[in-house]
């Protein structure tokens, strides 16, 4: 595959959080309209490389490209006005904000919102009837559509998606699947998850971190045939 | 009724009766209230902008007390000037005008305190408590080297502030009156500001999440830089309205401080709510206390500078996240 088809480049990027040395070496590489999905251990590092797309935990070295553009020194609502949005873990949704202001929050133009009120849901029913309940009262499944509706207000082209099953009962996840899988013809997608099962139906590239470093790379559909590798990084069957 | 505004008119209340049993008359009852409204309004107008500056930068702002002060300084040597007194004549549309140019002052030494002071320092919270409170110090030295440290009373009165009106056999300042509509009004305007525009939603949001709000492409430096500055120039405005009464002098700059803080803490950090109710309630508790303070079979002044951290600690063993906060 051609590096300028990527529309993510992750190259060698070395983050410290304090004082420790958390991404030591991973590089990353998606191409458009893809779902990749970035896979191992806890603690391996997979949310910070997220966060470090995003300009939180800017990286010290290495060299982070979003549409041939270098993302290093911008800072986090820069990155994200060039079109990438950012679901982070336990659903960081605003609590006391209605739903509608959740949604409203993101646009990055005015009338966004309205744009892609069909689409938001359509993608999600639920949302629709609970347009006027602060995002608190919301059940877990319902936060994390929500956080990721909030991503589609604004045209995005690359979706950053940190561990959208988490905690979910397996009908929830379900309809996650289907949204992600719906969302993903119109925008490229970069996940984080745990639940190996999910990962490997949703998606089409593999990076597994291990230590801080990527390890391996490459096509999903090669890694589910190979159960040494998935026990070696992953620890599942 | 929830825990919190069942708690909160509890206390209104205790604090109302309180007051009127202290009261020989209606007549008295009616000037502590008053003076308490009053007290509770000026709480207000230094306790919002340390709250929401609180709440979504993490800057507890000392510096917000000195602020009330030059908004004082600036409005007394506006309304008294001979020269300006030269040009308008009127002396109500020259209060008028001291009061713009106070707001004006606050507003930008505000947002050059956040811009160039401030900002550099977002990543240590421990030099930016020093950094206000030197930035306090600071203020009330330049005061004092401008103003000379002799307190100014004030002395060209204006219509508003020269009328009164009787009411059961007690006199009452309009403009004490009118200082409490004014508050009234901005607290409802700055609640409306947070609940229904563009502004507001992102800086409830900040409050919550401000790693997020930047997540999604909002700068939240300007936001930062926006309500700093607001939140000075709304401190300043209420030393300017207050010059009228408590006239200009360096002690202004802590007279509110403490209390505002005490106001924020029980309140609940960072609840726009919270800080609204807190400062009506110490307002009201302040005026009670001042009068049971005075009688002659107490006679302890003391008590009056007390109430603040006394009321504190009284709401805090109740909820201990404060009236309207998260309980924790």
């Amino acid at each position: 595959m051609a590096a300028s088809e990527a529309i993510l480049e992750v190259r060698d990027i070395h983050t410290f959080i304090g004082q420790f040395h958390i991404l030591e070496g991973v590089n990353v590489n998606l191409p458009r309209g893809s779902i990749g999905v970035l896979l191992g251990r806890n603690g391996a590092g997979k949310t910070t490389t997220l966060r470090t797309i995003m300009g939180i935990t800017p990286p010290r070295s290495g060299e982070i490209r979003f549409e041939g553009q270098r993302l290093n020194g911008m800072r986090s609502f820069g990155v994200a006005r060039l079109g990438i949005g950012y679901v982070p873990e336990h659903r960081a949704i605003f609590k006391g904000l209605t739903v509608r202001e959740n949604l409203h929050i993101a646009e990055r133009r005015s009338g966004d919102f309205a744009r892609k009120a069909d689409l938001i849901f359509d993608l999600f029913p639920d949302l629709k009837r609970l347009v006027h309940l602060p995002g608190g009262n919301l059940s877990g499944g319902q936060q994390q559509m929500l956080a990721i509706a909030r991503a589609l207000v604004p045209d995005n082209r690359l979706l950053l998606i940190d561990e959208p099953s988490e905690g979910l009962a397996p009908v929830i996840i379900e309809q996650l699947m289907h949204a992600i899988r719906r969302l993903s013809e119109q925008t490229t997608v970069l996940l984080v998850e745990q639940n190996f099962r999910m990962a490997s139906q949703l998606a089409d590239r593999y990076t597994i971190i291990d230590e801080g470093r990527s390890a391996v790379a490459g096509d999903m559909r090669d890694l589910v045939k190979d159960q040494a590798l998935i026990q070696r990084y992953l620890g599942v069957a | 009724m929830r825990p919190n505004i069942l708690v909160s008119v509890a206390l209104l209340v205790a604090v109302v009766v309180f007051g009127y049993f202290l009261s020989p008359d209606l007549g008295s009852f009616g000037i502590t209230l008053m003076s308490g409204l009053f007290q509770g309004m000026l709480l207000f107008l230094v306790a919002s902008g340390l709250s929401i500056i609180f709440g979504l930068m993490d800057v507890l702002n000392f510096a917000q007390g000195a602020y009330f002060m030059v908004g004082a300084y600036v409005s007394y040597s506006v309304h008294h000037s001979p020269d300006v007194m030269a040009a308008i004549p009127d002396p109500n549309i020259r209060f008028f005008l001291s009061v713009i140019s106070a707001v004006a002052v606050g507003a930008v030494l505000g947002g050059l305190l956040e811009r160039f002071l401030l900002r550099p320092l977002y990543a240590r919270p421990i030099f930016q408590i020093v950094l206000t409170f030197g930035v306090a110090i600071v203020m009330t030295e330049a005061v004092e080297f401008i103003w000379s440290t002799t307190p100014y009373s004030w002395t060209v009165l204006f219509s508003l502030r020269d009328q009164s009106f009787q009411l059961f056999g007690q006199s009452f300042g309009v403009y004490r009156l009118v200082v409490i509509g004014i508050g009234f009004a901005l607290i409802i305007l700055i609640g409306l500001l947070l609940q229904r525009t563009r502004i507001g939603i992102i800086i409830r949001a900040g409050v919550e999440d401000r790693e997020m709000v930047e997540a999604l492409g909002i700068n939240v430096r300007m936001v930062f830089t926006l309500v700093f500055t607001i939140g000075c120039a709304v401190a300043s405005f209420g030393g300017a309205i207050a010059a009228p009464f408590l006239g200009a002098s360096a002690g202004l700059a802590n007279l509110f401080l403490l209390s505002a803080i005490a106001v924020v803490v029980l309140g609940g950090m960072g609840s726009y709510a919270g800080t609204a109710m807190g400062s009506l309630l110490l307002g009201l508790a302040l005026a009670v206390m001042q009068v049971f303070a005075g009688k002659p079979q107490i006679g302890l002044p003391v008590l009056a500078s007390m109430t603040p951290m006394m009321l504190m600690i009284l709401v805090l063993l109740v909820r201990p996240g404060g009236l309207f906060g998260k309980g924790r």
